[in-house]
């Protein structure tokens, strides 16, 4: 097993056998997890930060309780009411918490490219909790270990993932992974949140739903922000609804035992029909949430150890 | 009073030819050049080494932070850039703050310019009053004041009446007009152009389209008014044709390419690095060589820097949030000369573009190397390889994209009307 990364700013510089270490580990957390005494101490004495510069419930919850398991020193700040509001730029953020000497620093900022900048200017590893509309890999990776749990592999699939794929790193990061990995990848929207030029990817696209689920294996939605909804990208909810929400219907175009995703937080009746999202024949929203602490404990761990190697 | 220069490679942009030769400078003019033997003289006798003798760079379109911004640059920190890149005239961009939009202003800027800079620095002015796109500033007394051209720099005017009476008012007095085209409503909130390269990114990307209609609108007004316009920098394969079609229907069009443009393209951003974040952003590859051929054919009449000094507190930020623009005045002939070494434009060529073409567009006296003209002229080695390290640049901003990079080409000597401004024996 080799992983040999010094942070995990993304999916785009990680190899295969890397993701399959990550989900391997993860493998075992999620057993433990579901323990009554859920505690380990592969980073006991650590010191984890959480830099949220946007606002985040599921992910800095999952990241903050994947550190506690794991026995590390914990803190969580929420960077919207802190110094940044009085003009602090990014670096200096950066440098001010790196002399307190964390050993991880988790990251989330609205601006693609954030959290690459950022971590240039520390000397803890740095993880990518989402950065503005780049990638979002641990997210990618939960997707990744619950599609190779529920279908028993990960490699040979066919993938669609449908809705707003302009302004989310949820599918830039998947795109990637999915690919790596050697899976079919379909993207399916309307053509005002494709970005282009995004077919050179690898991925089949499609403006017409049901056409695009015909036969995958896995069915990935995504958010669609309300501010997008009205007139700017799509012109209405219920429209969105009724050509992109997935119904009953439409994913009768998949396969026949193909399983529902959503990343969180869901918008019923507008991207996803609610009694479908509650579906747990066909849903696995909730095993996602599970898993993402799970892939977050294994993620942290994997880059402690690097951590360990580098200051020997 | 004069220097004999002997044993030179004369490149002559006017006649289209680089023969060894000598040029003969008295009284701070150009006297005489030849090939053949050189002639005898009692001046002062420099043996060129069989290195180029140019006409100095013309740089339209550079950024001095004054007034407004001194720390990012100085009147006499880009004149030591300047002399030492082997340009011997800046001309400046009125995006200062305040802009430079009233005769005084431009008054200001002439006698500081000339205190400071040892080379030769002409103003331009805004077209617009704040550069807020509303109503004309005094083109006229502006013009008399010593502005060479009117131009609202990367704002484009997006009222099209406004712009209008600006095009026919603006004809009357033969003053140029510098545009930046550029369709406002596509490219809002843009970082790079739209491809592959952003969407993997995750960046905010507006189309090379954008150009072409910003483009397309400007030549449609030009027709309709005969104003003087230059476009100042066309970066995009689709925008070619809308300048062609505009030199067939006879308009007085005349076009600029910057040197970041013609020789990176938006691969280069690579991991979100701010000093490659331009305006207009990089292009693909396709359309970078599209414009090196335009510039090659003539279709596209100059190449310059736009000089535009960035403080590392503006750069050292997530790319959306940073400052777009890049340092050029040391860089553009070395970056140029990458062109010329690739086998793309001719030495010739190149000093078309960026000492006579721009010369001859706002009636400068200098870009040539003909008999009367100023002896505006650099003396430069182009093989000689370096590195370029950053903080080895004499502007106060050290924002340029070839920092680390190998490059080839050095400045040995530079003289604006036969005073040496830069190598051995300059003045300071």
């Amino acid at each position: 097993m080799t992983f040999r990364q010094r942070h995990l700013l993304g999916i785009e510089g990680l190899a295969p056998d890397e993701i399959t270490a990550i989900l391997d580990l993860a493998d075992s957390y999620a057993a433990l997890n579901r323990r009554e005494r859920k505690h380990s101490n592969a980073l006991s004495g650590l010191t984890q930060i959480n830099m949220f510069f946007e606002t985040s419930t599921r992910t800095q919850a999952s990241f903050e309780l994947a550190g506690k398991r794991l026995g590390a020193d914990v803190m969580s700040m929420a960077m919207q009411a802190s110094s940044v509001r009085k003009g602090e730029t990014l670096i200096d953020t950066a440098l001010t918490l790196n002399a307190m000497n964390p050993d991880l620093l988790v990251v989330r900022h609205p601006h693609s490219g954030a959290v690459d900048l950022l971590a240039q200017k520390v000397n803890c590893a740095v993880l990518n909790a989402g950065d503005g509309q780049h990638e979002h890999p641990t997210q990618a990776l939960l997707d990744a270990m619950t599609i190779r749990r529920r279908k028993g592999r990960l490699h040979r699939l066919s993938v669609a993932i449908c809705g707003d794929i302009a302004h989310s790193r949820v599918a830039r990061s998947n795109l990637l992974l999915l690919g790596r990995m050697g899976n079919r990848v379909r993207l399916i929207g309307p053509p005002t949140l494709m970005p282009a030029g995004i077919a050179e990817f690898g991925a089949e696209v499609f403006d017409d739903m049901r056409e695009g689920l015909k036969g995958v294996d896995v069915v990935m939605m995504l958010r669609l922000q309300k501010e997008r909804m009205d007139g700017g990208f799509v012109p209405s909810e219920r429209e969105y609804h009724h050509r992109y929400g997935l119904d009953a219907d439409k994913l009768a175009h998949a396969g026949p035992d193909a399983i529902v995703m959503h990343p969180g937080p869901m918008n019923r009746g507008v991207e996803i029909d609610g009694a479908l999202a509650d579906d747990l024949s066909r849903s696995v929203i909730q095993e996602q949430v599970e898993m993402g602490v799970a892939v977050r404990m294994a993620a942290m761990e994997l880059l402690a150890r690097n951590l360990a190697k580098t200051s020997e | 009073m004069t220097t004999l220069f002997l044993n030179a490679r004369l490149i002559d942009p006017e006649a289209d030819t680089a023969p060894p030769g000598w040029l003969l400078i008295r009284g701070g003019r150009i006297a005489a050049t030849g090939t053949d033997a050189p002639p005898d003289t009692d001046g002062a006798r420099i043996d060129c080494g069989g290195h180029c003798l140019a006409p100095g760079i013309v740089d339209v379109g550079v950024k001095i932070g004054e007034p407004g911004e001194r720390h990012k640059e100085s009147f006499r920190s880009a004149g030591l850039a300047a002399a030492a890149g082997g340009v011997t005239t800046i001309v400046t961009r009125p995006d200062t703050t305040p802009a430079l939009d009233t005769p005084e202003a431009v008054a200001f800027v002439l006698r500081r310019a000339n205190e400071a800079a040892p080379v030769n620095i002409r103003p331009m002015a805004a077209l617009t009053r704040g550069r807020e796109g509303r109503e004309m500033t005094e083109i006229g007394f502006l013009t008399d004041a010593g502005a060479v051209g009117f131009t609202d720099c990367d704002r484009v005017v997006a009222d099209t009446r406004v712009f209008a009476r600006a095009l026919s008012y603006a004809r009357a007095t033969g003053a140029l007009i510098m545009a930046h085209p550029q369709e406002p409503g596509l490219s809002r909130g843009a970082a790079v152009t739209a491809g592959r390269f952003a969407s993997l990114k995750g960046l905010p990307a507006v189309s090379a389209v954008a150009e072409r209609m910003g483009l397309e609108r400007d030549m449609a007004l030009i027709g309709m008014t005969g104003a003087r316009y230059h476009a100042d920098c066309i970066s995009a394969a689709c925008a070619l044709p809308v300048l062609e079609r505009a030199r067939a229907d006879g308009l007085d069009v005349t076009a600029g390419a910057s040197i970041h443009h013609l020789t990176l393209n938006a691969q280069d951003v690579g991991d979100y690095r701010t000093f490659f974040k331009l305006k207009p952003p990089l292009r693909e590859e396709d359309d970078r060589q599209a414009v090196v051929g335009a510039v090659a054919s003539g279709l596209i009449d100059m190449i310059s820097s736009f000089h535009t000094p960035q403080d590392e507190e503006s750069k050292r930020l997530p790319f959306g949030e940073a400052a777009s623009g890049a340092v050029g005045l040391e860089t553009l002939l070395p970056a140029a000369l990458r062109l010329w070494h690739s086998g793309d434009l001719s030495l010739t060529q190149l000093f078309r573009a960026m000492s006579l073409a721009p010369a001859r567009r706002l009636n400068l006296p200098g870009g040539r190397l003909s008999r009367g003209a100023p002896a505006d002229l650099v003396l430069f080695d182009p093989d000689v390889p370096f590195v370029l390290d950053r903080f080895a640049l004499r502007s106060k901003s050290k924002n340029t994209p070839f920092d680390g990079q190998r490059m080839q080409g050095r400045v040995i000597r530079t003289l604006v009307a036969g005073r040496t401004v830069y190598g051995r024996g300059a003045a300071r």
